[in-house]
């Protein structure tokens, strides 16, 4: 690691760390302060949701799955945070080292004295911080606010706080994967059409997975690996769908070391 | 001890040629030029050297040591001004400069006042908001800070004005004489013959001449310049005689053979005047596309 890279780096993601946690914690403010309403009108609820085509059920998430309670409600709201951060996540993925080729500046930082890989593990540790920021706003705010607006209503500890410390890997997940995608192409030009496109992308499989019941599609999106529901639901993890998120991070981190310690920096014609 | 060792090396993207079997070698405490046409491979060769691309076949050293196995050891004392600058938009040109001596393992600070004040730099300036001349100048600042041993130039003086370019060539010449070996690529002949010892000319990818700068120009050509009130431009049609051609009274050609059949030639007959000179180096160097 290398310190002076990492600082330059952390600062560049600053704005960009500031606007996402603002923009998910109000999110999550906006719908954790709708759940009194929902919780008081709980059958009222659980009978309309009864009578909704089972396909726009399944596309949020929300077959089998009780509004009315704390931690069903949550689940539900945690779905659209987790598409945000995975949004965030893919972005820094995307941009870590090809925004130096597209802006150019790679030949002043490579001609520097320091190899790859360092440049590499700042740059990773600096995105990470920077992920780390996020989650411990959405933390936060997950705790304060569903303490602030459960009223009466009770919840289990111990699923919510798995729940939320499944978004470290899940971003990491993003995070690797946009990385090595972005060192097998040869250029970005542009970094949100890849990250709008993993980070939706993996969510429409989710769903898919859902409405065929196709087990193979779960394999691949960390929306399944880390499905709400199914942590406040069981109290842990699926473990067997986790590890392949494990498994994808350790491949694409590895994958972008070999990639980039190998890469020929383009040069402006 | 050679500062630079090139051996053979050779870079092709994909299929298109970058450089191919280049082989030459750097002396320690000279300014080797580096002349070619656009694309011939000159920015490749520095980029290699510099590990930003790495080679097809062949290997180089600098300072003795495998320039990719080695680089960011090497590095330290290496100083790059690559041909179009580019730095972080966002960011004040004193933190761009700082961010660079950061770096290296020594107290670049007072150097890069100097440098910034020789230069006229504003230090406070975004990068965003500079002309291409003063980015060029911040790209100076930033290749010299640390007192590299060795220099790399690649075209560095398109954006300058010509006083600029003056106090450049100046801040070049002292480097040297420090010590510091430079490296100086361009295409423009006038400012290698006024800096460098010896040249590489490079043509498509391949080293077509390396030699001295005075031996490239004394062993070839005279320029010869007659002028003659009435006489018959095939009079100075002989071996070794070319591009002969005359305007009004005036005839030129370039000569290359024994000086002597080209005087007895003149003696022969009246002229009213005559001048025979070392051709430019950009003559020569015309010689070499052709």
């Amino acid at each position: 690691m290398q310190k002076n890279i990492f600082q330059h780096e952390f600062r560049t993601h600053t704005r960009s760390v500031a606007t996402w946690s603002a923009a998910v914690a109000a999110l999550m403010l906006v719908y954790l302060s709708l759940f009194s309403s929902f919780s008081q009108q709980a059958e009222l609820l659980n009978e309309m949701m009864a009578n909704f085509p089972e396909e726009l059920l399944l596309a949020f998430g929300l077959t089998g799955v009780n509004l009315a309670t704390v931690l069903g409600y949550f689940g539900f709201v945690f779905l659209f945070v987790q598409i945000c951060l995975a949004i965030q996540a893919a972005n820094y993925g995307f941009s870590l080292v090809s925004v130096e080729e597209r802006e150019w500046t790679a030949d002043f930082l490579l001609s520097k004295p320091v190899g790859r890989s360092r440049i590499l593990t700042s740059k990773l540790l600096a995105a990470l911080s920077s992920l780390l920021i996020t989650d411990i706003v959405v933390w936060i705010a997950s705790l304060l606010f569903i303490n602030l607006f459960k009223g009466d209503a009770t919840y289990e500890t111990r699923p919510l706080l798995l729940l939320l410390l499944s978004i470290v890997p899940f971003q990491l997940f993003f995070l690797a994967v946009g990385l090595v995608v972005s060192l097998m192409v040869k250029r970005i030009r542009s970094v949100t059409p890849y990250s709008m496109a993993l980070g939706f992308g993996m969510y429409v499989l989710s769903v898919f997975g859902d409405l065929l019941g196709e087990s193979v599609l779960e394999r691949i999106t960390p929306f399944k690996h880390f499905e709400p529901h199914y942590i406040t639901r069981n109290g842990a993890y699926d473990l067997s769908l986790a590890w392949i998120s494990i498994v994808v991070i350790m491949i694409s981190l590895i994958g972008s070391y070999v990639l980039y310690t190998r890469r020929d920096i383009p040069a402006v014609v | 001890m050679s500062v630079i060792e090139v051996n053979r090396l050779t870079k092709y993207y994909g299929k298109a040629r970058g450089i191919v079997d280049v082989s030459f070698q750097v002396e320690e405490g000279e300014i080797f030029g580096f002349i070619g046409p656009n694309g011939a491979g000159k920015s490749t060769t520095i980029r290699l050297l510099l590990s930003l691309i790495f080679p097809t076949s062949g290997s180089a050293t600098i300072f003795g040591k495998d320039c990719i196995r080695y680089g960011p050891e090497l590095r330290q004392d290496i100083g790059y001004l690559p041909s179009e600058v580019f730095y972080y938009e966002r960011m004040r040109v004193i933190d761009l400069l700082k961010y660079s001596a950061s770096f290296y393992n020594r107290d670049c600070t007072q150097r890069m006042h100097e440098l910034a004040e020789l230069m006229e730099l504003e230090m406070h300036r975004r990068i965003e908001d500079l002309s291409y001349g003063n980015r060029k100048k911040v790209g100076i600042v930033q290749a010299l800070l640390h007192r590299p041993k060795l220099l790399f130039l690649d075209e560095p003086t398109p954006g300058l004005d010509p006083l600029m370019q003056r106090k450049f060539f100046q801040l070049v010449r002292e480097e040297n004489q420090r010590g510091a070996t430079v490296f100086f690529s361009s295409h423009l002949l006038g400012e290698v013959q006024r800096l460098c010892s010896r040249v590489a000319i490079i043509r498509e990818g391949r080293i077509v001449e390396i030699a001295d700068i005075r031996t490239l120009q004394q062993n070839n050509y005279k320029r010869v310049r007659v002028e003659v009130s009435d006489l018959d431009l095939a009079y100075f049609d002989m071996p070794g005689v070319t591009n002969l051609e005359r305007h009004d009274n005036t005839i030129r050609f370039f000569y290359k053979g024994d000086i002597n059949l080209v005087m007895r030639k003149l003696g022969e007959v009246r002229i009213s005047d005559v001048t025979i000179e070392e051709p430019t180096l950009e003559e020569i160097f015309m010689h070499y596309y052709e």
